[in-house]
C-alpha cells in the first residue's frame, strides 16, 4: 500500500482523465465547457495532491523504477500550472477553428501523465514509457486539424523523427544495460562509479546513443531541424503546449538519465554537450533573424533557450543544474504567454501568423501588448524581468568553473537575439495599423495573460519566490 | 562453431538482409513480406537464446495480426511509389557517407571487448519461461505494465479523433422510416389517355 502513496498524483489524473473520456462521450456539442472545466479542475487537484505530499527525503517506490524527490514536485507543479495555461489559452482558439473537441484537452491529459511518470522515472522502462505516452500524445494533437495539410505533414515529420530519436534513445540503453546489467538509474551511476575509468569505451559508446535521443527532445542543434517545421504547421494551440510543458519533461530527462544516471561520465559528456550548446546558440539565434513568421521565429528562439538550458547543464555542479532548471520553468511560462497572446488575436478573422500581422497592436489593445512586450523583454534577458536572473545564473555558475570564453560566447548570441525580439516590439508600438486586429478572447485568458505578463515582472524582482526552490531540488 | 553459433549467425544473415530489402524494395507488398521474414528470423533469434515465450509471441502477434493488418492496409491504399521515391538518389551519397562512418565507429568500438561477459549457465530444465514472465509482469513490473496499457488506450484515442468525422453528404438509411412506409408513399396511380404511336411516313 505504501508503494502506491508516492504515485497518488498519477493515479488521480489517470483515473480522471478515464472519467472525463466518459463524460465526454454523452454531453452535447455545446455543452464542451464542461470538458474543459472539468479538466482545469484535474489539473488544480492534482496540484494541490502534489503540493501537501512532498515528501521530507527521496521516496523509491515500485521495484525502485518511481521516484519522488524535491525535484520531482517542482517539476510536476509546473507541468501543471503551465498545461491548465495552455489549456485557458486554447479555448477560444479552437472555438473559432471547429476544433473545440473534448479530445484536444483528453490528449493534453494523457500528454501530463507521461511527462510526470518522465519527471518520476527512476529506471530506463518507466522513462522510456512516458516519453512514448507523451510522444504519443503530441503527435496525435498535431494532426487533429487534420482538413489542414500543412498540419498534417508536420504532425507526420514529427512523428517520424520522434521515432527515430526514440529508436536511438532505445539502443543506447540497451546497449548501457547489456555493459552495466541494471535498468535501474541509480545502479547505473553505483556500477559506473565502482567500474572507474575500466570499460569506459563501452559506456561513452551506449552514451553517445542516449544523448542523441535526449538532443533530440530537447531540439538542440543539430537534431532540431523538426522544431521549426513542427511549431509552425502545427495548430498555434498545439504549438504553445509542444513548446512549453514538454521542455520541462525534456529536462527532468537530462537529470535523470546524464546527471544521476551518467554523472560520473561528466568528462565524457561535457564534450558533447559543449558542441550543443555553442551549435545551439549560434544556430538558433542567427536563423531567426530572416523569419518573418512570428511562430518559425518562436521556434528558433526555442532552440537559442535550449542552448542556455544546455549551459547550465554541461557545467557540472549543483549551481549549475539549479540554474538550469531554473531557466527551464521561466521558459515554460515565457513562451507559454508568447503563444498565449497570438492565440488571443484574430486579424481580418484569420489566425497570427506572421510578425507583421501584429503591426499597431498597441493601438487597438494597448494592455495585451504591454504584456506582450514584458514576454518579449523577459526573452531578451533585460534587467527587471525575470529572463534576465535565469541568464544571469545559468552565466554564473559558468563563469564560477572557469568556462569564461563560453560565457562571453552566450551574451554575444544574446544580444544577436535581442535583434528579433525587439522586432516585435517595434511592430507592436511603432508601426501603424492597417487592418483590423480583434481580441476573440474570454475573461480567462484575458487573466491569464495579465497574470502570465505580470509574473515576468514579480519574478524579475523578486527571483527569491523561485530561487529557494530550484537550489533545494538539487540539494540532496 | 558450434551449432549455436552456426544458427545464431545464419537467422542473423538474413534478418539483416530482410532488413536492407525491406526499405530498398519498389513495393511495398514485397516490403511488408520481407518485414515478416525479419520477425520469423527474429523469433528464432530469440528462441536461441531461451526466450521461447517471446519468440512465439512475435510469431503470433507480429507476424500473425499485426503484419496481416498491415498488407491489407498496404493493398487497399494506391500510394505513389515514384513521388515517395523522389529525393532519394540525391540524398543517398551524404547519407551512404554518414553511415559508413557511424558503421567504422561502432565496429571499432564495439571490437574493443567492450562485451566481456561470458554467457550465462543455461536454465534448469524445469525452468519455465512463461512463468517466470507473468511472475515479474504482474509484480515488480506492474506500473510499467499499466502505462503500456494507457499508451495502448490513447492510441485508440488517437486513431478515432483523427479518423472518425461527419460527412454531411453521406446517405443513411433509417429502418424506422423504412417500415413506416405506405404503399402510397412509393406508388402513384396515373390515369392516362391511351396514344397512339404515328409513324411518320417515310
Amino acid at each position: 500500500m505504501s508503494d502506491l502513496v508516492p504515485v497518488i498524483p498519477e493515479i488521480f489524473i489517470l483515473t480522471m482523465t478515464c472519467v472525463l473520456l466518459l463524460v465526454d462521450l454523452f454531453i452535447k456539442e455545446d455543452q464542451r465547457d464542461i470538458v474543459y472545466w472539468f479538466s482545469l479542475a484535474i489539473l488544480a487537484s492534482a496540484f494541490l495532491l502534489t503540493y501537501q505530499g512532498q515528501p521530507s527525503e527521496r521516496e523509491l517506490v515500485f521495484g525502485a523504477s518511481f521516484v519522488r524527490d524535491s525535484l520531482s514536485d517542482i517539476l510536476k507543479l509546473f507541468v501543471y500550472v503551465v498545461s491548465a495555461g495552455v489549456f485557458i489559452y486554447a479555448r477560444d482558439y479552437l472555438k473559432l477553428k471547429g476544433m473545440y473537441k473534448g479530445e484536444f484537452f483528453l490528449l493534453g491529459l494523457f500528454a501530463v501523465l507521461g511527462m510526470m511518470l518522465m519527471i518520476s522515472s527512476a529506471s530506463f522502462l518507466t522513462l522510456y514509457l512516458g516519453l512514448e505516452l507523451l510522444a504519443l500524445s503530441l503527435y496525435a494533437m498535431v494532426a487533429l486539424e487534420y482538413h489542414s495539410a500543412r498540419a498534417s505533414e508536420a504532425a507526420m515529420k514529427y512523428f517520424v523523427l520522434g521515432a527515430v530519436a526514440s529508436g536511438i534513445l532505445l539502443y543506447g540503453m540497451s546497449i548501457m544495460y547489456g555493459l552495466t546489467g541494471t535498468l535501474n538509474i541509480y545502479e547505473i551511476q553505483a556500477r559506473l562509479l565502482e567500474a572507474g575509468d575500466a570499460g569506459r569505451t563501452g559506456v561513452a559508446f551506449a552514451m553517445v546513443f542516449i544523448l542523441v535521443g535526449v538532443a533530440f527532445k530537447l531540439g538542440a542543434v543539430p537534431f532540431h531541424m523538426w522544431v521549426p517545421d513542427v511549431y509552425d504547421g502545427a495548430p498555434t494551440a498545439v504549438t504553445n503546449f509542444i513548446g512549453s510543458a514538454p521542455k520541462i519533461a525534456a529536462f527532468a530527462m537530462v537529470v535523470r538519465l546524464v546527471i544521476e544516471g551518467m554523472g560520473s561520465l561528466h568528462e565524457q559528456w561535457l564534450q558533447i554537450f559543449l558542441v550543443l550548446a555553442v551549435l545551439s546558440l549560434l544556430i538558433g539565434n542567427v536563423l531567426a533573424i530572416p523569419q518573418t513568421n512570428i511562430k518559425r521565429m518562436l521556434a528558433y528562439s526555442t532552440i537559442a533557450h535550449i542552448g542556455f538550458i544546455v549551459l547550465g547543464v554541461l557545467v557540472g555542479t549543483a549551481d549549475g543544474y539549479s540554474a538550469a532548471l531554473f531557466y527551464t520553468l521561466v521558459y515554460a511560462l515565457m513562451s507559454m504567454g508568447g503563444f498565449g497572446v497570438l492565440l488571443m488575436l484574430r486579424r481580418e478573422g484569420q489566425e497570427i501568423e506572421l510578425i507583421n500581422d501584429l503591426k499597431g497592436l498597441n493601438d487597438r489593445h494597448p494592455w495585451l501588448a504591454f504584456m506582450m512586450m514584458l514576454l518579449m523583454i523577459s526573452m531578451i534577458g533585460i534587467p527587471g524581468t525575470v529572463g534576465f536572473v535565469a541568464k544571469l545564473w545559468v552565466l554564473e555558475a559558468l563563469i564560477h568553473e572557469g568556462f569564461i570564453s563560453l560565457a562571453v560566447f552566450a551574451v554575444v548570441m544574446s544580444v544577436i537575439g535581442a535583434y528579433y525580439y525587439l522586432r516585435v516590439i517595434k511592430t507592436l508600438y511603432f508601426d501603424k495599423p492597417d487592418s483590423e486586429l480583434v481580441m476573440t478572447s474570454n475573461w480567462d485568458s484575458r487573466l491569464l495573460v495579465s497574470a502570465n505578463g505580470l509574473a515576468m515582472l514579480v519574478l524579475g524582482l523578486f527571483p527569491g519566490l523561485l530561487v529557494p526552490l530550484c537550489v533545494a531540488a538539487f540539494a540532496g | 562453431m558450434t551449432f549455436q553459433m552456426f544458427l545464431f549467425y545464419f537467422f542473423a544473415t538474413i534478418q539483416v538482409f530482410a532488413g536492407l530489402r525491406m526499405i530498398s524494395v519498389r513495393n511495398p507488398v514485397h516490403a511488408a513480406l520481407f518485414l515478416v521474414l525479419s520477425f520469423v528470423c527474429a523469433a528464432s533469434l530469440w528462441i536461441l537464446m531461451e526466450a521461447e515465450f517471446l519468440g512465439l509471441l512475435i510469431v503470433l502477434v507480429y507476424v500473425g495480426a499485426v503484419l496481416v493488418l498491415f498488407l491489407f492496409v498496404v493493398m487497399m491504399l494506391d500510394i505513389n511509389i515514384a513521388q515517395i521515391r523522389e529525393g532519394f538518389a540525391r540524398y543517398l551519397p551524404i547519407a551512404a557517407v554518414a553511415a559508413l562512418v557511424m558503421v567504422v565507429q561502432m565496429i571499432w568500438v564495439l571490437n574493443d571487448k567492450v562485451f566481456k561477459a561470458s554467457a550465462p549457465p543455461p536454465a534448469l530444465p524445469e525452468y519455465n519461461n512463461t512463468e517466470a514472465l507473468g511472475e515479474v509482469l504482474y509484480t515488480q513490473y506492474v506500473l510499467q505494465f499499466e502505462i503500456a496499457a494507457v499508451i495502448l488506450l490513447v492510441a485508440i484515442i488517437a486513431a478515432i479523433a483523427l479518423t472518425l468525422r461527419k460527412r454531411p453528404t453521406t446517405k443513411y438509411q433509417n429502418p424506422g422510416e423504412q417500415i413506416k412506409v405506405k404503399r402510397n408513399d412509393r406508388v402513384r396511380l396515373v390515369q392516362m389517355k391511351a396514344e397512339k404511336n404515328e409513324v411518320e411516313p417515310e
